[in-house]
């Protein structure tokens, strides 16, 4: 028991940070109707910024608060990661919109081995480790010899996680940028129409999805203290996993999605086999797509001539 | 100014207004310019201007790069600053350029002689280079270039049958070459069987495979498809990974037999190759047999899609690919249609996988990541889905074109000792691939002849047909 709830509480926090990587993909599928593959690498990419951020901050200023420091490699990753992405969506994918289905698709895939290999060619193959920056926990209750405990830097993501959420909540339903999301979610067309500048909208759907990307990867980095050029396409995967799951186009599904794998994730390792684990994320991903393609809260696909 | 420029009326005025105008385009351009100056200035600040070292204790530490940076970007603005003042202009001047309603008649006969030039080419490949660079030399030629090429030349026809014709995109094609890899060195390493046994056999265990993992994403479409083709491509690595009692995982299978020419194996022994024609020995006559082994595979390939294309399945193929429910509705079996093509694919990977095994003589997972499969998928794309010639080009300039960043050795003159091109292969693979996909999102050859026509053989142009829907 004790042991189960030790999983949860870690299933949860790997949870959060696939549901804000899922919000990515769930909002660009939702709006342009793609699978942005390069999600994934923009939050490897972010993950290097924060990295590199926190060393700049360390080595260079000597700033040795935590609270400042993760405050300022949060932001500086969502800034540059927010202009990479602003930079993908122009250059790779707004030439391609209204050609044929596969061409964005394709593109995408060009643009997450450019990614990838751009961080490996400028940063060099090797893991990149930084030493833990939060350490400490709370012992939630201890039951014979096995100790329940939920690590600082578990609350730190739960709590910006759902700080965050909040924020993007109320940006996607309360303000003019999110309803004007929503309506070319809707129609394009009729969207322009009406006066919304869709290019734009688009635009900003990429920085905040990018945005959003960039805390997953800072939480990432602070989590597990160790990045490398290739851990983008698994977690990015799996985060489209989680989108799917929820039901792809559905903002509250991508992060039930993500928490539901990040669960899945966690159990599978702690009772069936760790080695394992990457297959029953993608089985997931595959009973999903064939047996529940609309998800948990998305619509119907209705098929029409 | 464009005010000034078209009320100018007379004489001196106007060429004043142009010399204006020429200078207006000038600082637009310019501002263009450094604006993407500062925007990649932005882009390449984190991961270029800092980059992340282990240091002797094994602790990270950083280190500036800022010339290298600043380089960067001022070639960058350069470049920006060049292309704005150039092609657009020249772009206009293009397009008032009268179209001629007739092809020259150079364009005619290349589109007529080519292909039967180009089969003659490969075929007398091998033997050209080995006699310009003798028996030595050649053997990088014949192995790298040849050989290589015509595995993903192969690969690529396979998967066209998939993507090209029946619209079905696959991004897990490369599980099924793995499934004929893996047949073969099973097979081969346990039982002794030779390899024109198993060649039929790894690619009817492919096939097999194909159906499998067809079934149940018959229903899905498009991007979900690939997805899920995706997935099962990953699930298939990883349990290669995993089964070590199988598959000895990641350490792979090595010592896998090469097959032998006609019972007569490749070895310096009496009983070798070269001894049983009094020739000296040398490692190229193997090479050049597993060159033309894969050429005959490949061409096989071919010639098996060519024709199916002319058969009820073929023709079912491309209905689907052009509208399924239109498909349906005539009376075509989706769920056949599908599956046949999965296989067909699937049997094409198998056989190029079983020769890769025999060629490779060893095997890892690691030959069968991801980045294969959109390798083979970027070729099919790139090549202008559907088109056979658009492929094999594809192919050549793909995976040739990797194959030369191997032998940019030169570079590191320029560079310094340090500088490795090898390592820019994918970045600048996955920045063609989406270059071209701005460029020419059809892909290098875009018309296509149809496969059934009434009077007169025309080619259709790219925008009038719709594909890729799944």
């Amino acid at each position: 028991m004790d042991y189960f709830v030790q999983q949860i509480i870690n299933g949860v926090t790997l949870g959060s940070i696939y549901g804000l990587i899922a919000i990515g993909y769930t909002m660009v599928f939702g709006i342009i109707g793609m699978v942005n593959f390069a999600h994934g690498d923009v939050f490897m990419t972010s993950a290097f910024i924060a990295l590199i951020t926190f060393l700049i901050l360390t080595t260079l200023f000597g700033i040795t608060s935590i609270a400042v420091s993760l405050f300022i490699m949060l932001i500086t990753a969502m800034l540059f990661t927010s202009l990479i992405n602003w930079a993908i969506e122009r250059i790779a994918y707004r030439p391609l919109r209204g050609s044929f289905r596969l061409a964005p698709l394709i593109s995408a895939i060009g643009m997450s081995i450019f990614l990838s290999n751009f961080v490996q060619v400028s940063q060099g193959p090797l893991n990149k480790s930084i030493p833990p920056i939060v350490q400490g926990e709370f012992v939630l209750f201890r039951h014979a010899s096995y100790p329940v405990t939920l690590s600082y830097k578990q609350v730190i993501i739960w709590g910006i996680t759902a700080v965050l959420l909040a924020a993007f909540w109320f940006l996607v339903a309360r303000t003019r940028l999110g309803r004007a999301q929503r309506a070319c979610e809707q129609d394009q067309k009729m969207a322009a129409l009406v006066g919304i500048d869709v290019d734009r909208t688009i635009a900003a759907t990429f920085v905040i999805a990018a945005a959003l990307a960039a805390v997953a990867g800072t939480m990432y980095v602070m989590y597990y203290g160790v990045v490398s050029f290739a851990d983008g396409f698994v977690p990015g995967v799996k985060a489209f996993t989680a989108a799917v799951l929820g039901g792809i186009g559905s903002l509250p599904g991508a992060v039930v999605g993500g928490l539901l794998i990040g669960l899945i994730e966690t159990l599978w390792s702690a009772y069936f086999s760790i080695d394992y684990k990457d297959v029953a994320a993608f089985s997931v991903l595959a009973i999903t797509l064939i047996f529940l393609p609309q998800g948990l809260f998305g619509r119907p696909d209705v098929e029409k001539v | 100014m464009t005010v000034l420029a078209n009320s100018a009326g007379k004489g001196g005025r106007v060429e004043e207004g142009a010399i204006a105008r020429d200078r207006n385009r000038f600082v637009a351009a310019a501002t263009d310019a450094s604006l993407t100056a500062l925007i990649a200035f932005g882009l390449f600040l984190p991961l270029i201007g800092f980059e992340t070292v282990q240091n002797i204790n094994e602790v990270l530490v950083l280190r500036t790069r800022w010339p290298f940076l600043f380089s960067l970007v001022a070639i960058i603005g350069a470049g920006r600053l060049a292309y704005v003042l150039v092609v657009p202009p020249w772009l206009a001047r293009r397009a008032a350029r009268p179209i001629a309603a007739e092809p020259p008649a150079w364009r005619v006969a290349v589109a007529r002689w080519f292909v039967p030039c180009a089969i003659g080419f490969v075929v007398a490949y091998p033997l050209m280079v080995a006699w310009a660079l003798g028996l030595r030399g050649s053997l990088k030629w014949i192995d790298n270039f040849g050989i290589q090429i015509l595995i993903y030349v192969m690969l690529g026809w396979g998967l066209n049958i998939v993507v090209g014709l029946a619209g079905l995109l696959d991004l897990g094609y490369v599980a099924f070459y793995a499934v004929g890899a893996y047949s073969y060195a099973l097979l081969a390493t346990h039982f002794g069987l030779a390899f024109w046994i198993l060649l039929p056999l790894a690619g009817i265990l492919a096939s097999f495979w194909g159906i499998l993992l067809g079934f149940p994403v018959l229903r899905l479409r498009g991007d979900y498809l690939a997805i899920v083709t995706l997935a099962f491509g990953e699930i298939i690595r990883m349990v290669l990974i995993n089964w070590v009692a199988l598959t000895n995982g990641y350490a792979g299978i090595s010592g896998i037999p090469r097959p032998s020419f006609f019972g007569i194996p490749f070895n310096a022994d009496d009983n070798g190759f070269a001894a049983v024609f009094g020739l000296p020995f040398s490692p190229i006559y193997r090479t050049i047999f597993l060159y033309y082994i894969i050429m005959a595979l490949a061409l096989l390939t071919c010639f098996v899609t060519v024709r199916l294309r002319r058969l009820p399945v073929g023709r079912a193929w491309e209905a689907l690919r052009e509208d399924e429910i239109a498909c349906r509705s005539l009376g075509i079996n989706t769920t056949n249609t599908k599956l046949t093509a999965f296989a067909m694919g699937a049997m094409f990977a198998g056989f190029a996988g079983s020769f890769f095994a025999a060629r490779q003589s060893f095997i890892s997972p690691e030959s069968f990541t991801f980045l294969e499969s959109a390798t083979i998928l970027s070729i099919v794309v790139l090549g202008g889905m559907g088109s056979q010639l658009g492929v094999a080009i594809a192919a050549i300039v793909m995976i040739g074109g990797t194959e030369i960043t191997r032998q940019l050795d030169f570079l590191k003159e320029i560079f310094g000792p340090t500088f490795d091109p090898t390592q820019y292969r994918m970045l600048i693979v996955g920045f063609a691939m989406v270059v071209i996909m701005v460029w020419r999102p059809r892909g290098l050859i875009t018309t296509r002849a149809p496969s059934v026509y009434l009077k007169v053989r025309k080619t259709i142009a790219a925008d009038l047909v719709k594909e890729g829907r799944g």
